[in-house]
């Protein structure tokens, strides 16, 4: 009954400026955390696409599911977690740089297909992206070449046609 | 021809059939008052905006149609959410209409302005804050589809001040696009296979809820239970959908249930529920909620199935719709129960009725039970009862038998104290021809007693039964059984006497004190014209039973 499990699910909305709020408020009245959200308008622009992550019980995210499948502004829930589906995560990373790491930031940088988007003296930004099973090793790679700060976007997630 | 955002108001609620509206008036809201001058629409003054809103939940109810109400911003919104939250808990369709200050001062903390979209998310089942006023008579149109449609719920809309007295040409106005309905999954072959199940039963259980009444499909369960002869319970919202004069009935289940339903619902081996939603009043300890039974769960709500109880077979549909195709595969004549099947088990059913039927002793004092059973064989069951919470809520519940749907008015999920008098009031602007009667605690008639003026001055001569123990009954009994006969703060001793109460407020007011004064204070009460405040001084200590503690099992019940 009490299976702890990560989910994600791909809400597509009516793009209107209280449709977050309820999503949210449904998983606040179970104290449930969204672990992550993105969100952006679709092909159209009546239309959003929310993409959210959660972690709890089964049984109360099916019924968190149904909750959400019922509010007015909602035109449909599917589950990522369910079908095949490409989950992505993309990261800026700021790097104290000096003479001694700069060269194994590059070769990262290179190996995950980054990029570096600023250098000012001494620290650099970079870009990645990643499977979202893969941030936390590249987090904890960066961290040891000397990571300053970092932004991680929500999951971006798309079904795949099979 | 110019229109006002007003005048385009009150032609959508007309458009939408409504005549009667409950409201309160103040500053943002003139304009919307001031139309009440060129409608067709009536407006029922109350006496505080909670009133308004149990008194639309009531009206909505009885008539089975959308009921309404209009306050102003800021704390005349606020003081409707108790009762917004009591008819989303017991899925009642209300439209309520809010004031708001102007549209560009949302968010400045203007005077008299509160966020009653935001409040309300939680406890509406949808609201719209109205930002244009050509979006008026859609938002209108989208409000009443959602609060009736479905699982019904209350709806607000949010009105600024601004938009509602802006001017736009007729012709200017988007047409009105009637909302379309969900489409419904088919569900014949989960009937089928509910039915297959229920044919193979040796000790089946019809349990029925709110959504039978809510659902108009009373006729269709009667029906049902006709062909099938099994034994049915209901939950306190679905009191009235099967006959309580028929042999099948057992009464309400749950944690002031009878004897006999609770036992016949720890010992099914299926259970047909419809329209419930398993509330912890009726389960009680869920593990231990009809263990050996397999359930077929109907309801229209599809969070409801599996939420809190594991179902077999689900259907999830409107009970009205299921319930005709149960009866047309019954009539196909391959479901019927081989015959005697269920022989032993409605003995056994008839067994346990006659072990503990419910029952109380008199005594010195007026019996709160034996007032109700009173009203009941005066009224010959006839009356629309409201209530109050507590005691006099579960004596009604078990003592007046109800033989219709939409004739048992009462608080179930949220339990509002002060709920009974605006519900009568409501109840009573949809049934002018009918007696209508609320059933009060001391306590509970003091939390809206402002009503009466509401009552009296619009001549809705609604009875007040009030079962006076001078305690907040339900509690004390709580303190009673499990605080050691601590009664904190549950005296009420020192209320106003009601007799002189009423008659301030220009009702009648009468009081009995003696169980021999009671039934002709009774029949005179009801006999008297206009609205009567009785005042009944019951035995203070009396309990409700059967009692299922908080937590134990349904057939681990305190009878006395
Ligand atoms: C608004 C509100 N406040 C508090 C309660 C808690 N409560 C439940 S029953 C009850 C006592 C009701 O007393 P009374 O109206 O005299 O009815 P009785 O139980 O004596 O019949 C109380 C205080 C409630 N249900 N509603």
């Amino acid at each position: 009954m009490t299976k702890i499990k990560e989910k994600t699910v791909s809400i597509l909305v009516n793009n209107k400026p209280d449709v977050l709020a309820r999503i949210a408020g449904v998983f606040s009245l179970r104290s449930f955390n969204i672990e992550s959200i993105s969100a952006n308008v679709t092909k159209d622009p009546g239309k959003s696409k929310i993409i959210l992550t959660t972690k709890g019980n089964q049984d109360t995210l099916m019924t968190i599911e149904k909750q959400i499948n019922n509010l007015v502004d909602i035109i449909q829930v599917s589950d990522l977690t369910k079908i095949p589906s490409i989950r992505r995560e993309m990261i800026l990373i700021r790097l104290k740089v000096s003479t001694a790491n700069q060269n194994s930031i590059i070769q990262v940088v290179e190996k995950l297909h980054g990029r570096v988007l600023s250098k000012e003296e001494g620290y650099w930004i970079v870009e990645v992206s990643g499977d979202v099973d893969e941030i936390d090793a590249i987090l904890a790679r960066f961290d040891k070449l000397g990571m300053d700060d970092f932004t991680r976007t929500g999951t971006v997630a798309l079904e795949q046609i099979a | 021809m110019k229109l006002k955002g007003a005048q385009i108001l009150f032609r959508a609620l007309e458009a939408e059939n409504v005549d009667t509206i409950f409201g309160y008036p103040g500053g943002k809201v003139l304009d919307l008052f001031d139309e009440l001058f060129r409608s067709h629409v009536k407006n029922i003054l109350v006496r505080h905006e909670q009133g308004a809103a149990h008194a639309a939940d009531a009206y909505a109810r009885v008539s089975g149609k959308v009921g309404v109400c209009m306050v102003t911003s800021g704390p005349g919104a606020t003081n409707t959410v108790t009762g917004i939250v009591n008819a989303f808990m017991d899925s009642i369709p209300i439209v309520v209409l809010t004031g708001q200050v102007q549209s560009y001062l949302l968010g400045s903390d203007a005077f008299q302005e509160a966020d009653i979209t935001g409040i309300t998310r939680p406890c509406t089942k949808h609201n719209f804050l109205i930002q244009r006023v050509e979006d008026i008579a859609q938002t209108v149109k989208d409000a009443f589809h959602i609060a009736s449609t479905g699982r019904p719920g209350p709806v607000l809309i949010d009105l600024p001040v601004d938009i509602i007295q802006m001017e736009i040409e007729e012709a200017d106005l988007p047409v009105v696009t009637i909302p379309v309905e969900k489409s419904q999954t088919p569900i014949v072959e989960e009937c089928q296979e509910a039915l297959t199940l229920l044919a193979r039963a040796h000790k089946p259980i019809i349990f029925t809820g709110g959504g039978v009444v809510l659902g108009k499909a009373s006729q269709e369960l009667r029906q049902f239970v006709k062909q099938v002869n099994i034994p049915v319970t209901s939950s306190l919202m679905g009191l009235g959908a099967f006959p309580a004069s028929d042999p099948l009935w057992l009464g309400m289940l749950g944690m002031h249930g009878t004897y006999y339903a609770n036992m016949a619902i720890s010992n099914c081996d299926v259970m047909l529920a419809i329209g419930v939603r398993f509330d912890d009043r009726v389960t009680s300890r869920v593990d231990a909620f009809a263990p050996n039974a397999k359930i077929i769960h109907i309801d229209i709500d599809p969070v409801t199935i599996d939420k809190i109880i594991q179902s077999h077979v689900s259907i999830i549909g409107d009970c009205k719709a299921t319930l005709r195709i149960f009866n047309e595969l019954m009539a196909t004549g391959k479901y019927n129960m081989p015959a005697g099947q269920t022989d032993n088990w409605l003995k056994r059913v008839a067994a346990w009725k006659e072990e503990v039927p419910l029952g109380y002793c008199t005594g010195e004092n007026i019996k709160p039970q034996c007032v109700i059973e009173t009203l009941y064989r005066l009224t010959e069951g006839k009356a629309i009862i409201t209530t109050e919470v507590g005691q006099n809520q579960m004596w009604a519940a078990q003592f007046y038998r109800f033989d219709e749907p939409n004739t048992f008015v009462t608080s179930g999920g949220l339990g509002t104290m002060g709920f009974g008098l605006p519900a009568a009031i409501g109840a009573q602007v949809a049934c002018p021809d009918r007696l209508v009667v609320d059933i009060a605690g001391d306590g509970s008639i003091q939390m809206n007693i402002q009503e009466l003026a509401t009552a009296v001055n619009n001549k809705l001569p609604v009875k007040i039964v009030i079962l006076n123990n001078s305690y907040l009954g339900m509690v004390r009994q709580w303190q009673e059984l499990f605080y050691g006969k601590r009664y904190s703060q549950t005296d009420l001793t020192g209320s106003p006497d009601f007799v002189k109460l009423a008659e301030a407020y220009g009702a009648t007011g009468l009081r009995a004190d003696k169980p021999e004064e009671m039934e002709a204070m009774l029949k005179k009460g009801l006999n008297t014209p206009g609205v009567v405040v009785m005042d009944f001084h019951v035995e203070p200590e009396e309990g409700v039973y059967p009692m299922v503690r908080p937590g134990a099992s349904l057939n681990d019940m305190l009878l006395k």
